[in-house]
């Protein structure tokens, strides 16, 4: 089982270039799909991971393991890249043109196409999964809002958006396989 | 601390991995999770599941490192970021171009079109070159006749129009001193192919011609004046139409022009 990389990391944060080659290797298709789950959009997501992985590098020294995990604070910066990306100019010209509008319909949409991850698994969580968690998922994680955030936006009382999630994500690794 | 089971359950650690928990909350949280390794492991779970979700999100496979290695370098300095995207400035560099070769094929147009002008220019300034040309040598023969009428002692002509011709007129300008004959034939038409004018001194009693000469260097302003000596003692003179080269004695037939010297 794949454990975070607590050495890499330590490495990672001395400005190893080696190490941030590796974490590159580890993140970037997943921070990739949050981007594109955003925007909707190849080019601008490309774009951005770009941008997101020369932030991480750049500001490695801001990162606090007393605040969160490493892959959360590389979330959080794909996130902000990615939204910031929204109010261009380049993505309201694009924005005209999309339909997807929750990452399960850019699953959907496309088919998976990569080798690294269960394809099959992932299409039968998009398959069994009920709306209500892929709306969850999308907001909560995919998104970054807050609690309060996603329960005004679904209109569901603020104290089931955690335990509901919970549910959600457990058939998700259930699915997938991550013990 | 509460029954790790029970914190599990609370689904606090998704959102711990989320990020979307507010900060202290982040890090007491953390803290707890590195205290506790079920805590951790739960944590660790939730995070390579939502790795993989992730992951399947993605449009297309991830870019090489090594398009990345341009904005770093190894001592950690960033390498400002160029956008590597180009439409739009494709579209401005192809507008240029456009404009560019608009911009040349305008001058173009517009430098043919100043040739042209110019050469206009030039021909209409050789016309009007002529013309003052034409104008002054016109105004040199008017000079001239001028000169000739206002001369002292002459003797100013008229010849009246005959029947072959009844609008025809000229003048004979005689200055009788210098034994000169100044003819004025704006009045006479102009003489038909293979035919010239005649002047002729008479003298009346009895009717006597004398040839004073063929006037055939007309020239096209009509404006000129022949001058013919005429050494003779006129009493008249008359112009005829003659056959070229002029005859030994006038056609009084084709009598155009007659007039009596008076003084």
């Amino acid at each position: 089982m794949m454990t975070q990389p607590d050495a890499l990391i330590a490495r990672f944060l001395q400005k190893d270039a080696m190490s941030f080659e590796k974490i590159y290797e580890l993140y970037s298709e997943s921070l990739f799909g949050v981007i594109n789950s955003i925007l909707h959009d190849k080019e601008l997501s490309e774009e951005v991971l770009q941008d997101t992985f020369v932030k991480i590098w750049n500001n490695s020294d801001r990162y606090n393991p007393k605040k969160g995990r490493f892959f959360t604070w590389m979330l959080n910066i794909a996130r902000n890249s990615a939204i910031d990306k929204t109010r261009s100019k380049a993505f309201k010209n694009q924005r005209k043109n999309h339909t997807a509008e929750y990452f399960v319909d850019i699953l959907e949409a496309r088919g998976s196409f990569n080798t690294s991850v269960d394809a099959i698994g992932i299409q039968k969580f998009v398959d069994v999964l009920e709306p209500l968690c892929k709306k969850i998922i999308h907001f909560l994680f995919f998104k970054g809002y807050t609690q309060k955030e996603t329960a005004e936006e679904l209109e569901i009382p603020l104290g089931t958006v955690k335990t509901r999630n919970r549910i959600c994500i457990k058939k998700l690794r259930d699915i997938v396989g991550v013990e | 601390m509460k029954d790790p089971q029970t914190y599990i359950d609370s689904g606090v650690l998704e959102l711990f991995v989320y990020g979307t928990l507010p900060e202290e909350e982040m890090v007491e949280v953390a803290h707890i999770v590195a205290q506790n390794p079920v805590l951790l492991q739960e944590v660790v779970s939730i995070e390579n599941s939502l790795l993989k979700l992730a992951s399947a999100a993605a449009p297309a496979q991830v870019a090489d490192f090594s398009n990345l290695r341009k904005y770093i370098d190894v001592d950690g300095k960033v390498i400002p970021l160029s956008r590597k995207r180009t439409p739009i400035p494709t579209i401005i560099l192809w507008a240029a171009a456009i404009l560019l070769l608009a911009g040349v094929g305008y001058l173009y147009t517009e430098n043919s079109k100043l040739e042209n002008q110019l050469v206009d220019t030039e021909r209409e300034l050789l016309l009007q070159e002529s013309k003052t040309q034409v104008a002054e040598s016109d105004l040199q023969q008017t000079k001239d006749i001028l000169n000739v009428i206002r001369q002292q002692d002459l003797i100013a002509v008229p010849l009246g129009a005959q029947a072959v011709a009844p609008e025809a007129y000229a003048s004979v300008y005689w200055d009788q001193e210098n034994g000169k004959a100044y003819i004025d034939v704006k009045g006479l038409p102009e003489p038909p192919e293979g035919k010239v004018y005649q002047v002729w001194s008479l003298t009346l009693e009895p009717l006597t011609p004398t040839s004073l000469g063929i006037l055939d260097q007309y020239d096209v302003t009509g404006n000129q004046i022949f001058e013919l000596d005429n050494p003779n003692q006129s009493e008249a003179f008359g112009i005829t139409l003659e056959p070229a080269g002029g005859s030994e004695s006038p056609t009084l037939e084709q009598l155009y022009t007659l007039g009596v010297v008076t003084s």
